[in-house]
């Protein structure tokens, strides 16, 4: 098996007891963990060159500047955009709110229609609603086959010239599902389509290439990819974010300012309103250099070795369900399950006395949750840091709640 | 902690066989509760006997805490007044550390003595993260009773 342990020790947060067990973290899929590489980027940020940027007339506003100027150009770099094509914001939330408000509002009109699928994150779910409140623009949305991909039958009968946008999720975030963007992408350009890809959960775990993908928009988070919370990515190709608006206003993002209205700046930075999370970017940098430095197709590979491991050893206990794809060519490392009639949050917490953190509950997808007839699922995630006794400590928890439970 | 404490017997038969899970034909007070958080959800219906509880529904989906609290509330209140169910849920906030007393804890192992069955949610205390699914039921009720007035 591809064998990252070495790297635990990067990761001071996983050398800790919790509930007198060592910590065994499979919740990466809702934030990662930072190494120190990352913690100290920002730490060292704040100790030495601390300033705000694009502003000051002085040295060490200009060193901020370049450092947050030079962690643009490596995220840029990582999915293969331009650095102009990289807007730095929140989270992949603010980045999706950014593309229904800035694009979406002037562009949709009524009898138009926004095609989503049943896998998104409520992330590009409702931005798109708000928006569609004030165009009149209609949802719809592709379901899942019951191997838990993509209807691809389904989104063909849907797609046609009213669709004028399509918001998939390139990995779900609940069955792990990897979707071919680029697939969808070419069909949804044939009938003059843009494509919104949520790249949340795809950008950590797997080698994203925006231009392979031909996507319009694509969306990810720093902190699910080793990286700070509190910054995201907006990627858009160049003609598109020239064209769109700005969905905030105020400093920073403007060219000139008179009294009844204002020019924009430049692209990306008219996407950047206000001081932006400039310790935050920095530290994101450091994340992609670090994920480049093991290669992003061994954090894969090792991604579908333990993801393997895990679903074998979970599928072989009495009563679990797992909700998404077998085939681990097909997915990433979110595994949704649930285990006889023994609730999720009782698994979550008879899992936490052992020290194993997983997630309980509809995982910010209520409507795939209910297209599953699941309200709540247990998911166990995985990432570079995880090992094959982390499984087993999981799945040493689920025998546990069996017999606490008196599952026969 | 012990989980035998928080997973005792009688609450994963509640659990499996819940009480009152039936709607009522003419309820005199309704409420839904939910913790968007986790998804637990729980219907409270009663009927109103003058002043007391001649019936209730304790209808809902969620886990073992939830969902036996609310079996094992419906149970304890049927029959009995307005006062008395009010001091049977500030005696079950005392046990579950939601609320403070001014009494003395005659015995502080076993803040929820006299609350019956009832005591045995008391080892969710522990559990901090699980608290708000045991009380779930309860503000319901409350608020079931409100609509009644
Ligand atoms: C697929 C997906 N999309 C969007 C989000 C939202 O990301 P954030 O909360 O960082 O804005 C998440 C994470 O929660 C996610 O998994």
């Amino acid at each position: 098996m591809t064998d990252l342990a070495h790297l635990r020790s990067d990761f001071p947060i996983l050398d800790q007891k919790m509930n007198g067990h060592p910590l065994v973290y499979l919740d990466s899929a809702a934030t990662s963990q930072k190494p120190a590489a990352v913690i100290d980027a920002v730490a060292d940020f704040y100790r030495t060159t601390n300033a705000n940027v694009h502003r000051g007339a002085y040295t060490l506003s200009n060193d901020a500047t370049d450092l947050y100027e030079g962690a643009r150009a490596g995220v840029a770099a990582f999915v293969n955009a331009a650095v102009g094509e990289i807007a730095f914001n929140r989270g992949t939330t603010s980045a999706l709110n950014q593309i229904a408000y800035g694009w979406g509002l002037y562009n949709l009109k009524p009898g138009d229609r926004i095609l989503l699928t049943l896998m998104e994150h409520h992330a590009n779910i409702v931005p798109w609603q708000l928006v569609s409140r004030h165009t009149g623009a209609e949802l719809v949305y592709v379901p899942h086959t019951g191997d838990y991909a993509l209807d691809l039958d389904a989104f063909a009968d849907l797609l046609d010239e009213r669709v004028k946008v399509v918001g998939i999720t390139a990995m779900s975030n609940v069955l792990g599902t990897i979707n071919p963007v680029r697939q969808i992408a070419d069909a949804a350009h044939e009938v003059g389509a843009l494509v919104v890809v949520d790249a949340a959960q795809a950008v950590p775990h797997m080698a994203v290439d925006v231009k392979a993908m031909d996507a319009d928009f694509l969306a990810f988070s720093g902190h699910k990819m080793l990286g700070p919370t509190g910054i995201g990515v907006l990627y858009g190709k160049a003609s598109l974010l020239e064209a769109m608006e700005p969905a905030e206003g105020g400093g920073e993002m403007i060219s000139d300012v008179q009294l009844e209205s204002s020019t924009w700046a430049s692209v990306p930075h008219k996407f950047e309103a206000g001081t932006p999370p400039i310790a935050e970017a920095i530290g994101l940098a450091a994340a992609v250099d670090y994920l480049q430095a093991i290669g992003m197709d061994v954090v894969r590979q090792h991604e579908v070795e333990i993801t393997a491991y895990a679903l074998d050893a979970l599928t072989a206990i009495d009563g679990l369900t797992v909700y998404g794809p077998p085939d681990t060519a097909n997915r990433g490392g979110a595994v949704s399950f649930t285990l006889a009639d023994i609730h999720p949050h009782d698994l979550a917490t008879i899992l936490d006395q052992r020290g194993v953190a997983i997630r309980a509950g509809h995982h910010c997808a209520r409507p795939l949750a209910r297209s599953l007839n699941q309200p709540a699922t247990a998911r166990a995630s995985f990432y570079l840091y995880n090992t094959p006794s982390d499984v087993d400590a999981l799945v040493d928890g689920l025998q546990e709640s069996r017999e606490i439970f008196g599952v026969a | 902690m012990s989980l035998n404490e928080l997973y005792r017997e009688v609450i994963l038969d509640h659990y499996r066989a819940p009480r009152h899970h039936d709607h009522l034909a003419d309820p005199s007070g309704t409420a839904e509760g939910k913790n968007p958080l986790c998804g637990d959800e729980v219907t409270i219906e009663i009927a109103l006997d003058g002043d007391v509880i001649s019936d209730i529904g304790a209808i809902g989906v969620g886990c073992s805490i939830s969902q036996a609290s609310a079996s094992m509330m419906s149970e304890a209140v049927s029959g009995k007044s307005r006062a008395e169910v009010e001091e049977l849920v500030r005696k079950f906030k005392v046990m579950m550390a939601i609320e403070d007393s001014d009494e003395e804890i005659v015995n502080p192992d076993r803040p929820g003595e006299a609350l019956g069955d009832l005591e045995a949610l008391q080892g969710v205390r522990k559990f901090p993260v699980r608290i708000k699914c045991a009380d779930l039921p309860w503000i319901t009720l409350q608020q079931a009773l409100e609509e009644a007035e």
